[in-house]
């Protein structure tokens, strides 16, 4: 890369490093609250990684709820690198989720060898028409999509529970007239398959999966490298004669696919019945905006999503055991995630710096960007 | 049913509290309007609003002092609207993601320390309603305009000492100017980074200002995510009125009405799933920014876009 710096060049692992101090600032920030807090920090951090790593169990659950958060992550990677920022991670989710639970609910009859991919596939289809929305809204109308995916949100969720309070409540909570906004739990064997005799679903093989191939789309592959040089300089695009507003859409859609597939894998794997528990968020525990902090976290690359996915399953499960250990509410983990999402963003001007002392690096021959003045 | 809702006495209520609702986006959206024309696009104000709405909520149920836990507030979004600055002006970052940063920060220690001081939801004392001599003896408008309370005066005075401030004063002229083309403005010898920070502060004092409208002033409660979308609201309502005051205003009455009507289609039992009526608002922001996109014009070209001398 660079041959003309002659001292080390400590910026190369600014991908890694960065993310990491920045995520240790939180933390530190973080023990300070739960210092004024009256409880102490260090026993609180112990606590929670005992609670996400103590045991096989503890550990499945990590991975269980890093599975939300590494298709959320991976979908925000895609958008981002196609210069659109989908903060509807939330809404995409739960229209995933919703139709998925249509799929299972309608077809239940099918045999699981196609009734499974069907229901993950209406998951992805369902999610990418949410963030379809919003991308058509941006290239179409100019409308900023930040605005639009937060508003998708909110009437995303009170779809979900217009339909959990009417159509798809579960009928023997009618019978009973209990009346649970919830689903009847969908059909044993639409249940993703277990791993390891623990919580432990194969969703987030596929995550893994997912994440693989989104890294090969990026820098693979001719679609993949058009996103990339939309999101990397619209103008520059539009002169080489790509479509910027069509990559945008797709960016954006692809983005609320994974995120739909999300939501399908955690209403297949986990719950196995859609349900709300009556927040602003339904039942996605905020996986859509987190999903932003680990893709953040992963330098938004699709691998380093896996890593990072992880390392936050481990602190959501952790953090259920902070009220036990020193009293301390869960709510300090969204704190904390806030934090986290505060210092990595407002430490890559280290990481940018470096960016323009490099340009853009690697392009591919067939696709160079030709001059405004040639054309 | 549906004749209930023009009864004359109903559409007084829908108004009065139409206008009492406006309170907390108009404070949130005209702060949240100097920032965006100053050139940084604010998006944690929901989360700053929480913060304030919980410090207001939390000094008045400990000392029964309104004013006090108005001033907390105000300073509780100064402060969050500095760190604000920081983050967006001098370290530069990406301000979508660094507003939903905010978001989640205040979203998480409103509702942290709400349950380690207060545990479960106490109502207070808020703001009483203030009749305006004479005013609030008129038919239909005294109960709709002048027998509010003092906050909600205010929000509406907000509105016209805004558009002073920005068309006819050296500090409006300054932050439209950053704004805008903030080359020319440094070539001036104006500090973008100043004036930057000021109007963030600015849109954070308001902010903090607007969550206390709410807790002390309009629900006197506290409860987790009380705002519940109402600041993502403003920010988008800021787009919605083209940077410009008056119209800002509008559009947070034309928000606030919608809401009041769908809460009084639902106290009045009409058949409409509140799922559905809960939607309006939202979907009638989308449709309101699509026709907001058309004035494009009028946005502030350097909004969102961090300022690099020698760029």
């Amino acid at each position: 890369m660079s041959t003309t710096r002659q001292r080390f060049d400590f910026g190369r692992y600014n991908f890694i490093l960065v993310p990491f101090i920045a995520g240790g600032l939180a933390l530190l920030v973080g023990a300070v609250i739960i210092w004024l807090l009256g409880a102490n920090p260090i026993e609180a951090y112990i606590g929670m990684v005992q609670g996400a790593l103590g045991s096989p169990n503890a550990i499945a659950d990590s991975l269980v709820k890093a599975g939300p958060l590494l298709f959320v992550g991976v979908g925000i990677c895609i958008a981002y690198r196609g210069g659109v920022i989908n903060i509807g991670g939330e809404g995409q989710i739960v229209i995933g989720a919703l139709a998925t639970t249509l799929v299972v609910l309608t077809l239940s009859g099918l045999p699981s060898l196609i009734l499974i991919p069907l229901a993950l596939a209406a998951g992805f289809v369902g999610g990418g028409f949410w963030g379809g929305i919003a991308g058509f809204l941006k290239a179409r109308f100019k409308v900023n999509e930040v605005l639009s995916t937060i508003m998708l949100n909110a009437i995303a969720v009170q779809l979900m529970t217009f339909l959990l309070n009417g159509a798809l409540m579960d009928p023997t909570s009618l019978d009973n007239s209990i009346r649970i906004p919830q689903t009847q739990r969908f059909p044993l064997w639409t249940d993703l398959p277990r791993l390891i005799p623990t919580r432990l679903h194969a969703g987030i093989l596929l995550g893994v999966l997912i994440a693989v191939l989104a890294y090969i789309l990026l820098w693979h592959t001719t679609i993949g490298y058009r996103i990339r040089a939309v999101g990397f300089n619209t103008v520059a695009s539009k002169y080489a004669g790509i479509n910027v507003g069509r990559y945008q859409i797709l960016a954006i859609t692809l983005s609320g696919a994974l995120a739909g597939l999300g939501g399908a894998v955690e209403v297949m794997g986990v719950n196995h019945r859609l349900f709300t528990d009556g927040s602003a968020t339904g039942f996605t525990g905020n996986a859509g905006f987190n999903g932003i902090v680990v893709a953040l976290f992963g330098a938004l690359h699709p691998l380093g999503v896996i890593p990072a996915s992880f390392l936050f399953g481990a602190l959501l499960t952790g953090a259920n055991t902070l009220q036990r250990t020193v009293q301390v509410p869960g709510a300090f983990v969204t704190t904390l995630d806030g934090l986290v999402v505060i210092f990595v963003v407002a430490s890559q001007i280290w990481a940018r710096r470096r960016a323009t002392r490099h340009a853009m690096p690697e392009l591919p021959p067939q696709d160079k960007i030709v001059p405004a003045s040639t054309t | 049913m549906l004749e209930q809702l023009f009864a004359p006495a109903v559409i007084i209520g829908i108004l009065a509290s139409g206008i009492q609702l406006a309170t907390p986006y108009l404070y949130a959206a005209v702060g949240e309007m100097f920032s965006q024309i100053s050139g940084v696009l604010n998006l944690g104000v929901e989360g700053v609003m929480l913060m304030g709405a919980f410090i207001a909520y939390y000094a008045v149920l400990r000392t029964d002092n309104l004013l006090l836990g108005l001033a907390l507030a105000a300073l509780t979004g100064a402060l969050m609207g500095l760190m604000t600055a920081v983050i967006s002006v001098t370290l530069k970052a990406e301000q979508g993601i660094s507003g939903i940063g905010i978001y989640l920060f205040g979203l998480g220690l409103s509702d942290l320390l709400f349950l380690v001081l207060v545990g479960t939801p106490k109502a207070i004392v808020g703001f009483p309603e203030l009749d305006l001599p004479v005013l609030s003896g008129l038919p239909a408008l005294g109960p709709i305009l002048f027998s509010q309370n003092i906050l909600v005066y205010f929000a509406f005075a907000c509105v016209p000492l805004a558009w002073f401030i920005l068309n006819k004063t050296t500090l409006g002229l300054k932050v439209r100017a950053v704004g805008q083309t903030p080359e020319a403005a440094d070539s001036l010898g104006i500090s973008v980074a100043r004036v930057r920070y000021i109007a963030v502060i600015v849109a954070g004092t308001m902010a903090g200002i607007a969550g206390a409208s709410l807790s002390i002033g309009l629900l006197n409660i506290f409860q987790q995510n009380l705002t519940s979308g109402l600041g993502f609201i403003a920010v988008a309502l800021v787009y919605f009125g083209g940077w410009r005051p008056f119209r800002v205003m509008l559009g947070a009455l034309l928000f606030s009405m919608v809401n009041a009507l769908q809460l009084w289609i639902q106290t009045l039992g009409i058949a409409l799933p509140s799922d559905i009526a809960g939607m309006l608002p939202y979907i009638l922001t989308i449709i309101a920014l699509i026709f907001a996109a058309r004035q494009i014009v009028t946005q502030p070209t350097a909004l969102t876009k961090p300022f690099e001398r020698g760029e």
